[in-house]
């Protein structure tokens, strides 16, 4: 199999890890969902450094950001498809 | 830029130089004239280690220079200078501690001591009543220890006193011989440290993967950082070994939530937690956080008890739940002292941490902290992430380095002099 650009734990999750260094806005980017070692495509809007998340549909301020099939914080703003995503849009629920 | 080093009798990789603030520094990809050799392969079932007094099996085999308190550090560290080959702990608290507090500081030191990776200890204390209840402590190991106090004495007496003992003790330890061990007499410990994404993705889970095929074997394990559950306590309440046990978890848990967090925060603590070594490396929040946290205890383990911090576990092999910070030197010094003799750190931005009488070894895979600082990193498991390394398999070159580790082969931070010993202190002392 091709290198991944991007690894999801879960097929619930609403954002995917960049484990490539240098990702580039535009790149057509392979994801695999690390559970069941599927895959699909996706394109990413933004430079985003590799570790960081990439939003894998189009997330409405408000709603739960899930990872490992878990809910981990909330969207306070609107976040588009391929659109970083990270403390500027996103804020625990917990302390 | 000096001219090319010369080489011999090792190959040299002159590629791998690395350019830093204008500096060409070299990091040389190391290759021994003589390789270890092994025959049939490495064993990965047994271990050539020390059985100590009490049956217990040590990877190590330290003299150790333990300060009761702050003001014994001097002429501890004094005696390690006369001796060669003695180690000396020093730290920063041990008077007008009480109640809880002073239990958890003299566990720490009792547990240092007891560690089967200590030869043999000297106590030095400011006076003779507490230095007593350490070395009393320690003795219950059958291993040889002797203490002194420094009141009516002075230091330099003291020093020359406890230099006549340290180096008998040297010269005893350096005569006792590996034996072979099973792997199942191995304690091994885990916390990670600078983690960020790709440590829920690859590194947690080599040591889970790991858990998962020693802890059938008999070996002890434990893992803990309380406050970073925070977000997946639902998930570790549910890998208790019994309900009982889950419902003591979570009532540890709540405590801390209870009685640290909300007693003593200014703010949120979302400058502390993620730490910003946390948020530079793509980790948001802490629900994010702890549920790769998690990853280290695998698939199938459950644990079967809770330990108070630098407690010793008392229940027979299987895995155990410490309650410890989250701070890296802090949790490994107290896992030390619970009498585990191996900790395996998975790391994603790269923390460098050691220990002074466990072997650290450090796993990451993250592609750009294997590019930047290798020279920190025991185990590298970055092709999970390229999809080249499946988890069983890094599992199976973590188990092969604790293996090696255990039977001699430095770890980085051992290699890098990294010794943080830190006590964890509740609250301040009278």
């Amino acid at each position: 199999m091709a290198i991944p650009h991007l690894l999801v734990h879960e097929k619930k999750d609403t954002v995917g890890v960049v484990v490539v260094e240098g990702l580039k806005a535009g790149t057509d980017m392979l994801a695999v969902i690390t559970h069941d070692n599927s895959d699909f495509r996706i394109k990413a809007k933004m430079d985003i450094p590799i570790g960081h998340k990439i939003a894998l549909q189009d997330i409405k301020k408000g709603d739960t950001i899930w990872k490992y099939g878990q809910d981990i914080g909330v969207a306070k703003a609107d976040i588009g498809k391929g659109e970083h995503v990270h403390v500027h849009n996103v804020k625990t629920k917990r302390w | 830029m000096a001219s090319a080093p010369i080489v011999a009798n090792f190959s040299l990789n002159q590629n791998r130089l690395k350019s830093i603030k204008g500096r060409k520094i070299e990091a040389p990809g190391f290759k021994s004239p003589v390789a270890p050799k092994r025959r049939g392969g490495l064993v990965r079932d047994a271990v050539m280690a020390w059985r100590r007094e009490n049956g217990r099996v040590g990877v190590r085999n330290h003299v150790v220079m333990l300060p009761l308190d702050d003001l014994s550090n001097a002429a501890c560290e004094a005696v390690a200078n006369n001796v060669k080959g003695v180690l000396a702990l020093p730290h920063a608290y041990g008077r007008l501690q009480f109640g809880l507090d002073l239990d958890l500081h003299f566990r720490t030191l009792i547990g240092v001591g007891s560690n089967p990776n200590v030869a043999a200890v000297v106590v030095i204390g400011i006076e003779d009543g507490w230095t007593k209840i350490v070395v009393d402590g320690i003795a219950k190991t059958g291993k040889p220890v002797v203490g002194f106090g420094i009141e009516g004495h002075g230091d330099i007496a003291v020093i020359a006193k406890a230099s006549y003992v340290a180096k008998e003790f040297v010269q005893w330890a350096s005569e006792l011989s590996r034996e072979k061990c099973p792997i199942s007499d191995l304690w091994i410990s885990t916390k990670c440290g600078e983690s960020d994404t790709t440590t829920g993705l690859s590194s947690c889970p080599t040591v889970g993967n790991m858990y998962d095929k020693l802890i059938p074997k008999g070996i002890y394990g434990v893992f803990g950082e309380t406050s970073e559950i925070t977000g997946a306590e639902h998930l570790c309440k549910a890998r208790a070994a019994t309900k009982e046990v889950g419902e003591r978890w979570y009532k540890m848990w709540k405590a801390y939530q209870d009685d640290v967090i909300e007693a003593h925060k200014t703010s949120d603590l979302s400058d502390s937690q993620p730490t910003k070594g946390n948020i530079a490396g793509g980790l948001t929040t802490i629900e994010e956080k702890a549920l790769g946290n998690l990853e280290k205890i695998g698939r199938e383990c459950k644990y079967i008890d809770i330990l108070d911090p630098a407690e010793a576990p008392a229940k027979g092999p299987g895995l155990y739940f410490m309650d410890t910070s989250s701070a890296a030197a802090e949790c490994v010094t107290l896992m030390a002292a619970g009498g585990y003799v191996i900790h395996t750190f998975p790391t994603g931005q790269g923390n460098v941490i050691g220990n002074p009488i466990v072997p650290v070894i450090k796993i990451t895979g993250n592609p750009k902290t294997m590019r930047t600082m290798p020279e920190h990193i025991d185990v590298d498991v970055s092709g999970v992430l390229a999809r080249t390394l499946t988890i069983p398999e890094a599992g199976d070159a973590l188990i092969d380095n604790i293996v090696r580790t255990a039977n001699g082969r430095l770890t980085a931070a051992e290699a890098l002099g990294h010794r943080e010993f830190v006590m964890t202190k509740l609250y301040r002392s009278a």
